[in-house]
């Protein structure tokens, strides 16, 4: 019966979707409160109703309902609670559920906080998510349904993928679609100011937040996606330029340049129409990221498998969305009023400049994982696109960006003084040269790493030294220039932290060019060399876990004789699916890592390892936190604090120049 | 103990499908040569997975792939002459830096395209824009009002 609640609860959501998309869209075109009115009970309900069918779906998974075919295919009654809470979204159809119901969240969250919104904007906003939340129930209900059943229902589930059985699957997914789908607030925006044909300051400041919500959830996520790679997939990499990969890569990247044109708009009234693009652009990438990966178009590492017909549906959305937004755009975009100017040294210069470079990046990220598609559809001729090309054309792009990102940090707005903007720069400059000297001298080749590392560590110092700077700019003493830091406004800790994140994440991937690797045969007491450690095999035993049995090593991490830490990599094996899994035994040494994967046993009683020495290499993911750290402070503003938009509008006192 | 090394042993052997790519037998004897191997493997794409390098791979075919490209540099191949080795047995597919050639050159050239067409629109829109909010020029009965009140035209001034 809660089965068959659910799925009824969806149909329910997907007919009140319509009901939200046409009414409040009819009420705002005949002016009538009452119908614009219906916006707000309609996307709450949705919301409801999708968090019912879900929680019906997870029952059913918790439970071991094998008469559900879903259930059957990615579940056992062996597997541990929390795999069986996150594997509901370990598969198509559940995660395409959990996809709408982040969709419906975002549509709730809008209705909730959006008071201070004029009427017609508010009602035009929920009825395109409204829209889009009937598209995809749609989906969901006529080629996805998780809730069919089978019968006779078989005794025993089949299991659900031994790599998606992981801590990293629980966080993973629901951080990055909270990211992904959360730019459809930002879409919904758009395409109701476009409608409304009414732009100002006053639209950023409602659409901003929203952007700054999505951008942090999907960078987490997609660090957390990393980090699960790195130490799932047993050689310590990390990102394989894979498309599933480069999906959800695209939006963030078009985040990214939102985030800050967005900026722009709020604070100049300047590159409204840009803006308005991008925020169409982030959700239309974050569509065609769920195509990629949904539609069968690829299959790869990313083990969620897929159903060609069902490719066609979501690419009719695609279109259909992604075209009606591009349309609506040409059409009123001309009409809109051009804004503030500024010249082109300025802080609105630079992040034009900004934008640029990073809609560059987007641009090739796009290009590069469409082409062999496209070009395998048009002459048949096959092509692989991977990490080698990635590297090589973005790198050119990212370096001189990364460079650029303190200058533009410290240029005024509306007319900056550019040699005013080095001369604050002199410190991060002179740290950013020692430390090409420093890194030069201690690890040496490669030399992009040399590089890539002192502008990484000029990125960070200079990020940091315009908080300082402001800091003590008149400064009397101490305890004033203290004051003065702690009053600087949250915005401008969020640039500098954000920014700093972007340097640290940089340093971390810089220095995986200094790890050290060590493929060998080793038997119990072999000592081997990896890096400035000594990794010692103590012993190989087995054991068994809730659903799988694993062989183990313990090995020991020695440094000037001393051990430091012991890990214990091991291979498990999950008899339900006959499948087996490596665990790779790492541990955190400073900013490092040891790292250990267990390659094939031989009859002689040794054992092949992967030993890797990974210096800096916590960095990466410590910078995409700083980075989110970051966002979060931008979010907590007072200025873009969700809901004062009103009393913010007000006339105000006159407000302190930053 | 015994019993566990026995369990190891199957468990090891149960899940030796999931072996991880550059196996220690595989390695050349000669450091420099083992180096350039892995250079040229990590471009090398493994065909039977998605998007992964026959250096990354635990494929049996990746595994064949290493050891012929080993085979080829232990004759004293050039990285060049390896690496056509096995594109010349495995077409362009195998390559994971595209060659350069005229289905590509939309694929090479788009982050140059990007930019460049990024450029121009900025600069096309700027040369509006600036054209859109110079004020507009005085009239001369406009000059001859403000000469009559006293006041120098604006052209004048910023002499």
């Amino acid at each position: 019966m809660i089965v068959e609640t659910g799925h009824f609860a969806l149909i329910l959501a997907f007919v009140l979707a319509l009901a939200q998309a046409v009414i409040p869209f009819a009420g705002a075109r005949l002016g009538d409160g009452a119908l614009m009115r219906v916006a707000r009970p309609t996307a709450l309900m949705q919301f409801l109703l999708v968090a019912l069918a879900y929680g019906a779906l997870t029952y059913a998974h918790v439970v071991s309902d094998f008469s559900l075919v879903n259930v059957i295919e990615n579940s056992h009654s062996s597997k541990p609670l929390i795999y069986k809470i996150s594997g509901v979204w370990g598969n198509h159809e559940g995660s395409m559920l959990l996809w709408v119901l982040v969709l419906s969240l975002c549509g709730a969250l809008i209705a909730l906080f959006s008071s201070a919104m004029p009427a017609k904007l508010r009602a035009d906003t929920l009825s395109v998510q409204g829209l889009l939340g009937a598209a995809f129930l749609l989906f969901i209900l006529l080629t996805s349904n998780p809730f069919a059943r089978v019968s006779p229902a078989p005794w025993q589930g089949q299991d659900l993928n031994p790599i998606l059985q992981d801590p990293g699957l629980a966080i993973h997914p629901p951080l990055l679609y909270l990211g992904y789908v959360g730019f459809s607030i930002v879409f919904s925006f758009a395409a109701a100011a476009l409608i409304g044909g009414r732009i100002d300051a006053a639209w950023a400041r409602f659409a901003r937040p929203w952007t700054l919500f999505a951008w942090i959830s999907l960078t987490l996520g997609i660090a957390m996606g990393s980090y699960w790679a790195y130490y799932t997939l047993g050689w310590g990499g990390f990102w394989f330029w894979d498309p599933v990969e480069n999906a959800s890569l695209m939006p963030w990247i078009a985040g990214t340049a939102l985030v800050h044109s967005a900026a722009v708009m709020e604070k100049r009234e300047a590159l409204k129409v840009w803006t308005i693009f991008l925020s169409i652009l982030a959700f239309s990438l974050s569509l065609l990221g769920t195509f990629l990966v949904r539609s069968g178009v690829l299959t790869s590492v990313h083990a969620f498998a897929s159903d060609p017909e069902r490719g066609v549906f979501i690419l009719a959305i695609l279109v259909f969305f992604i075209g009606g937004a591009l349309a609506l755009f040409a059409l009123r975009a001309g009409a809109l009023p051009v804004g503030g100017l500024f010249a082109p040294i300025s802080r609105e210069g630079a992040l034009v400049l900004n934008n640029l470079l990073l809609t560059t990046c987007c641009a090739t990220v796009v290009i590069g994982t469409l082409y062999p598609l496209a070009l395998e559809a048009i002459t048949g001729e096959k092509i692989s696109v991977g990490a080698p090309f990635f590297n090589t054309v973005l790198i050119p792009i990212a370096l001189p960006l990364a460079l650029l990102m303190p200058i533009g940090q410290m240029l005024a707005w509306k007319r900056g003084d550019l040699s005013a903007a080095l001369a604050r720069l002199r410190v991060a400059f002179g740290v950013g040269v020692a430390a090409l000297a420093a890194f030069g001298a201690l690890w040496g080749a490669p030399y992009l790493s040399v590089v890539a590392a002192a502008v990484a560590v000029y990125l960070v110092v200079g990020a940091l030294s315009d908080l300082a700077q402001r800091a003590n700019a008149r400064a009397t003493g101490a305890r004033a220039a203290l004051a003065r830091f702690l009053g600087l406004p949250l915005s401008v800790y969020g640039t500098a932290f954000a920014h700093a994140g972007m340097g640290l994440t940089l340093l971390g991937l810089a220095a995986t060019g200094w790890g050290v690797e060590n493929i060998t045969t080793m038997r119990v007491g072999d000592y081997v060399d990896v890096g400035p450690y000594k990794i010692g095999l103590e012993e190989m035993a087995a054991r068994a876990g809730p659903n799988y049995s694993e062989s183990y090593a313990v090995m020991a991490v020695r440094s000037n004789g001393q051990t430091v830490a012991r890990i214990e990599p091991a291979k498990r094996f999950y008899p339900a699916r006959k499948t087996a899994r490596t665990e790779a035994g790492i541990v955190t040494l400073g900013l490092g890592q040891v790292y250990a994967a267990l390659g094939e046993a031989h009859d002689d009683g040794s054992i092949d390892a992967r030993l890797y020495y990974k210096p800096l290499v916590t960095l990466i993911w410590i910078g995409a936190l700083v980075m989110a750290l970051g966002g979060a402070f931008s979010l907590a503003d007072r200025r873009l604090r969700i809901g004062v938009a009103r009393r913010a509008a007000a006339p105000a006192l006159p407000q302190a120049a930053e | 103990m015994s019993r566990a090394l026995k369990i190891f042993a199957l468990t090891a052997l149960l899940a030796s499908s999931n072996a991880h790519a550059v196996e220690p037998g595989e390695k050349l004897a000669d450091p420099a040569q083992e180096a350039r191997a892995r250079a040229i493997a990590s471009e090398l794409r493994c065909l039977v997975c998605q998007n992964q390098s026959i250096d990354d791979s635990d494929a049996p075919l990746a595994k064949d792939l290493r050891m012929l490209l080993r085979e080829q540099i232990r004759k004293g191949a050039s990285d060049r002459e390896a690496r056509d080795y096995i594109v010349a047995r495995y077409g362009d597919f195998v390559l994971l830096r595209p060659p350069f050639k005229p289905e590509t050159l939309l694929l090479w050239g788009a982050p140059l395209i990007a930019l460049a067409g990024g450029a121009l629109a900025l600069w096309a829109a700027y040369r509006r824009r600036k054209v859109a909010a110079a004020p507009a020029a005085l009239s001369e009965a406009e000059r001859a009002k403000l000469r009559a009140l006293g006041v120098e035209g604006p052209d004048e001034a910023r002499e």
